[in-house]
């Protein structure tokens, strides 16, 4: 990865850089933005990473793997279970364990849930970004939810700790069946609304209409994943794929913008009408796993101690992968026969997904960054794999700036669109 | 002492030096219509230059380090530090990494220390009016 003074060595007399965080307004974790631009123009673009690398893949080395499943759900507080859920597949792989039907099942359900709610925040901050925070409360507060569901069925609102190698935790009784309903068909009625006041407002249309535009060209070369890359009309989601859990039973076909709008343009638009109506897929597969849930066992092994047992006597490599809110979640764990395992890999989606911002934002005007930044949903926790060291000056230029300008360029268009 | 009740508004500045977001989006969920802290004119600002209270998240990784420490020294006097989550407390599963520079309270001075993993927003407003106290108290730094 270049350094900053790589491109401040660069400038001439009509350009000028511009370096954005790692700590500012306009983003909500530490990542910091290394632009060139030329008038408004972006000319050119670096990112760096590392600022919220933590060294979770080394710890896990010295830890067994049920201490694992605790450390992997901190990989990020977003997305916990898909780090969780991949690692139990990965585990489970290698051990030769079968999950009982009523585990995969539930599985399944909270999955979705947590795709509901990561999707909802997205919709709130992105809302956020352009200036519209009457939407982004409005999306928090639908948020709140699921949350209470969360909470309900795992006992957490946010870490849910439910995931176990070889099944899960916790049972779902009749009452939290009843529960889990109503709010899938909350989250469909949501989702239309959601989809009204994001897809239907002209203001917005025309603030990510052909804005951050990712062809499915840069798409396939930068292997981009999830909602980033099915917005481009690759259709390529691991639910689909490669079914795991219920999701056999269920049949879940990746969401491209074409059935939405009807075309696929692969710009800040598409991204959110693709995450929008995923969240009525999602209330739809919870809805089905509720009503099929099949009776019987919920882990193949009760106690951790028999288990870590069980597993200390196992070598091998396995991977498990599970589509996660931002795309495929990938890991691969190697035991050799001890208490920890030899090796573990995570690969997280906005990994992949990062790479698509060149692209998006050359061309683009300074006042979009925030706008295209946060359309691919980035996820910097679960990203940090490498840290950078050695000395150099570093001056974090902008603060408040780009967020206002952002809110600026919506109340401009919003004036120049009222009759 | 009796406190004079929310006769100032607290502007907070968030900084993430390594969290994993539980926490930050338990902040975000503190400010939004179910608790909406926002009615007691507290709000998220986006300088620590305007802060009144400096809310960190994360268990500081070594690159984060001196941002922490220079983002401390921009926020202006009087102003309370609040830490929110084990992990900026103690490191909590973290506690072994090798690229850690905290906890928070090894680099800067922390008033409010806020527990959980992630704390529930109730127990983010609770950090956020003992902090207040701090200041309406002039027991402030
Ligand atoms: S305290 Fe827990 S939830 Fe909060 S940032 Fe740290 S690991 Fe995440």
């Amino acid at each position: 990865m270049r350094k900053a003074g790589d491109i401040i060595g660069q400038e001439s007399r009509d350009t000028y850089s511009i370096c954005v965080g790692p700590v500012h307004p306009a983003l909500k974790e530490p990542v910091r933005l290394n632009l060139r631009v030329r008038g408004e123009r972006i000319e050119h673009v670096d990112f760096e990473l590392s600022q919220v690398h933590r060294g979770i893949e080394w710890m896990g080395t010295r830890r067994n793997p049920i201490q694992i499943l605790y450390l992997s759900e901190r990989i990020c507080g977003i997305c916990n279970i898909c780090h969780t859920f991949a690692f139990c597949r990965a585990v489970e792989s290698i051990a030769g364990i079968e999950v009982p039907p009523r585990a995969r099942y539930i599985r399944t359900i909270v999955a979705e849930l947590e795709r509901i709610h990561s999707h909802i925040l997205w919709a709130g901050v992105a809302a956020h970004e352009l200036g519209f925070d009457s939407a982004m409360h409005y999306a928090f507060r639908a948020r709140e939810k699921v949350l209470d569901v969360i909470e309900n069925l795992t006992g957490n609102r946010i870490m849910k700790a439910i995931m176990m190698i070889g099944g899960v935790r916790r049972d779902m009784d009749k009452g939290q069946a009843r529960l889990v309903m109503e709010a899938a068909d909350f989250y469909s009625r949501c989702s239309r609304k959601l989809e009204k006041i994001f897809l239907g407002d002209p203001v917005i249309k025309s603030r990510t209409r052909d804005t951050g535009i990712l062809t499915r060209h840069d798409c396939l070369a930068l292997c981009s994943v999830g909602p980033t890359a099915r917005a481009s009309g690759v259709r390529k989601d691991v639910r689909q794929d490669e079914p795991y859990g219920a999701y056999p039973d269920v049949g879940v076909k990746a969401m491209t913008p074409d059935e939405i709008t009807g075309e696929t343009r692969g710009d800040v638009y598409d991204r959110i009408a693709v995450r929008l109506r995923e969240i009525k897929q999602s209330a739809d597969i919870i809805g089905r796993c509720v009503k099929d849930m099949p009776e019987g066992k919920i882990a193949h092994e009760d106690k951790a101690n028999v288990l870590l047992g069980e597993l200390r006597g196992v070598q091998g490599e396995g991977i498990g992968r599970h589509e996660a809110p931002r795309g495929e979640v990938f890991h691969y764990v190697k035991l050799v026969g001890e208490e920890a395992p030899y090796s573990w890999k995570v690969r997280a989606p906005t990994y992949n997904n990062l790479l698509s911002w060149i692209p998006m934002m050359l061309g683009a005007q300074i006042a979009d960054i925030p706008v295209i930044a946060a359309s691919i949903d980035p996820c910097m926790s679960c990203t940090n794999r490498a840290v950078v060291t050695g000395p150099g000056r570093r001056q974090v230029l902008g603060q408040d700036m780009l967020h206002d300008l952002s809110v600026k360029r919506t109340r401009e268009l919003r004036r120049g669109l009222r009759p | 002492m009796k406190s004079r009740d929310f006769s100032r508004s607290l502007w907070v500045f968030h900084l993430n030096t390594g969290s994993c977001n539980g926490c930050d989006i338990e902040i975000l969920a503190a400010l939004t219509p179910r608790y909406d802290v926002e009615r007691f004119g507290m709000k998220l600002v986006g300088s620590p230059r305007h802060a009144d209270v400096l809310l960190v998240t994360g268990p500081v990784t070594r690159d984060m380090e001196d941002k922490l420490k220079r983002v401390y020294a921009q926020t202006p006097d009087p102003k309370v530090v609040m830490v929110v989550g084990n992990c900026g407390n103690t490191g909590d599963v973290f506690y072994e990494s090798y690229n850690l520079a905290g906890p928070a309270d090894r680099l800067i001075p922390v008033d409010v220390y806020v527990p959980g993993c992630p704390p529930r927003p109730e127990a983010v407003i609770y950090g956020v009016v003992k902090a207040w106290k701090l200041l309406e108290e002039g027991k402030r730094r």
